[in-house]
């Protein structure tokens, strides 16, 4: 297998418009790291109602086995909006740690 | 067979479009637009026409629907004039970064305020950076002829960038000419169908206008300047092979009766026509002057331009937008930044007229010329002027 290079080395190398022909290829960038905050669940408050999972705008919160949710801390930018929107509180946005 | 009409402009433009077989029309359907977009609804809802013609809520939204368009794959179209194109400009640069050949016919009027709505060139000025090829067209027949030749040049493999056609509002858009429509056969023959780089499908996923961070930005920058830049190459050959065809040619700057002349201006646009009247009537009375018409904006045409404006000692530069509080109106300042480096460079006088549908006379381009030719032996103050102004 041949390494890919992360980005193109020459000006001439870019595809015409940065056209980007891999599908989920956005996975690669982990913009997680931006993020001041990060949410905690508390799944004994949570209802399992999955509003985390629909109002997150960078789709990073999934389903566990359990029917609970969780974020992929990765990519979460740390924005609050699950904990906002979670009305039986079982969300908590915190410090990150530096 | 080509067909001579006597139609107006705007709605000339509107046919010609339409002979280009557009898929996607995408404008606001009221002021500040033209019969452009009005008769181009008639053609499609006339059935004449098999395209989508979309009445969108604003000229934000009709760039936005046509970059969607040509992302998917169709011929796309658009047209507008002033405020509409104000409206346009953020989205400007993306269709040409995403590189997407939309064409665009730009009824040029003055920009409000005060609200105005004539003539001038203050609405493009403002776009020059917008990485989109610029062309001027100077009568109907230009309109017509250019309006093709656009969707042949933005769609060539090499290009891939939107092209502006400025057609001077009112003094061209709302005029009558005597024209030749080329006829169906004669298009199809010079405009290949609409072959995209890579289309928006589910089947064959492509992200298009993805993030690029810093790393990557100033490549992408220097990609887009060397596109357009290259770009020239191709509109000489579809010039070309216009001329070829129809025997009407076109270059990216044209000159008349400019050999020998001592002074010349330079006009954009349907200007053009009345300076020529004017120098007409000065080199009867054996006054050296001679005309320049930039009819490529963008790109600048460096050479042609050089080669232009060879030999002459004073240089008029006709402005129809005003760079407030800056080194003048913009097409001089282009103008002397090009000829900055040229040792015998010509002296360039900057007269800033036309504005919001002021008329021009031919009396008013003989003044000019003349003033052009006191400048031979004394040199100009430099600066600008605005021609006519009531002091
Ligand atoms: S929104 Fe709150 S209650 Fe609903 S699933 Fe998410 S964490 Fe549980
Ligand atoms: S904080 Fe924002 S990005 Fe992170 S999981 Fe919640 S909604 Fe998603």
């Amino acid at each position: 297998m041949t390494t890919k290079k992360k980005y193109p080395e020459k000006w001439t190398e870019l595809n015409p418009g940065c056209m980007v022909f891999e599908a989920g290829s956005a996975k690669a960038h982990k913009t997680g790291s931006w993020k001041a905050q990060h949410p905690v669940w508390d799944n004994r408050k949570c209802i399992k109602c999955g509003v985390c999972y629909i109002y997150c705008p960078e789709a990073c919160v999934s389903r566990t086995e359990e029917g609970y949710y969780a974020a992929d801390l990765e990519y979460c930018k740390g924005c609050g909006i699950c904990a906002h929107e979670c009305w039986p509180g079982a969300i908590e946005m915190k410090e990150e740690e530096v | 067979m080509a067909k001579r009409v006597g139609m107006e402009v705007a709605i000339a433009a509107a046919e010609a479009v339409a002979l280009c077989r557009i898929d996607v029309a995408a404008v606001y359907p009221i002021t500040p637009n033209t019969h452009i977009a009005e008769h181009l609804a008639e053609i499609v809802a006339d059935g004449k026409l098999d395209a989508e013609y979309i009445t969108v809520e604003s000229e934000h939204s009709s760039i936005s629907a046509c970059c969607g368009a040509s992302g998917a794959g169709a011929r796309a179209y658009t047209a507008t004039s002033s405020q509409g194109l104000m409206l346009m400009h953020e989205i400007l640069p993306i269709v040409s970064a995403m590189r997407l050949p939309v064409v665009m016919g730009l009824a040029n009027r003055a920009v409000s305020g005060p609200l105005n709505i004539w003539n001038d060139h203050s609405d493009i000025m403002p776009q020059r950076d917008s990485g989109w090829i610029s062309f001027f067209a100077e009568n109907g027949q230009e309109a017509v002829d250019m309006s093709i030749q656009s969707f042949r040049i933005a769609e060539d493999p090499e290009v891939m960038l939107p092209i502006v056609l400025n057609i001077d509002g009112f003094q061209l858009t709302h005029m009558i000419e005597a024209l030749e429509l080329p006829s169906q056969k004669e298009v199809d023959r010079y405009l290949p169908p609409f072959r995209p780089l890579a289309t928006l499908h589910p089947d064959k996923p492509v992200s298009m206008g993805a993030y690029a961070f810093p790393d990557i930005f100033t490549e992408v920058m220097k990609v887009k300047d060397s596109v357009l830049i290259d770009s020239k190459k191709t509109i000489l050959k579809a010039w070309d092979e216009w001329g070829k065809q129809f025997g009407r040619w076109y270059k990216p700057v044209e000159t008349y009766k400019a050999d020998g002349a001592e002074v010349l201006i330079m006009t954009m646009g349907s200007m053009g026509e009345t300076a020529s009247i004017a120098v007409d009537e000065l080199r009867a009375k054996g006054v050296p002057a001679g005309l320049v018409k930039l009819r490529l904006w963008r790109p600048f045409p460096f050479e042609e331009f050089r080669e232009a404006i060879k030999g002459a000692k004073v240089l008029i530069v006709c402005d129809r937008a005003v760079s407030f509080g800056g080194p003048g109106g913009p097409v001089a300042a282009e103008v002397k930044s090009a000829l900055y480096n040229d040792a015998g460079r010509p002296a360039v006088l900057n007269f800033l007229i036309g504005l919001g549908g002021r008329d021009v006379t031919v009396e008013n381009f003989k003044d000019i010329l003349e003033k052009g030719v006191q400048a031979i032996n004394k040199k100009p103050a430099g600066g600008y002027i605005f021609y006519g102004v009531r002091e």
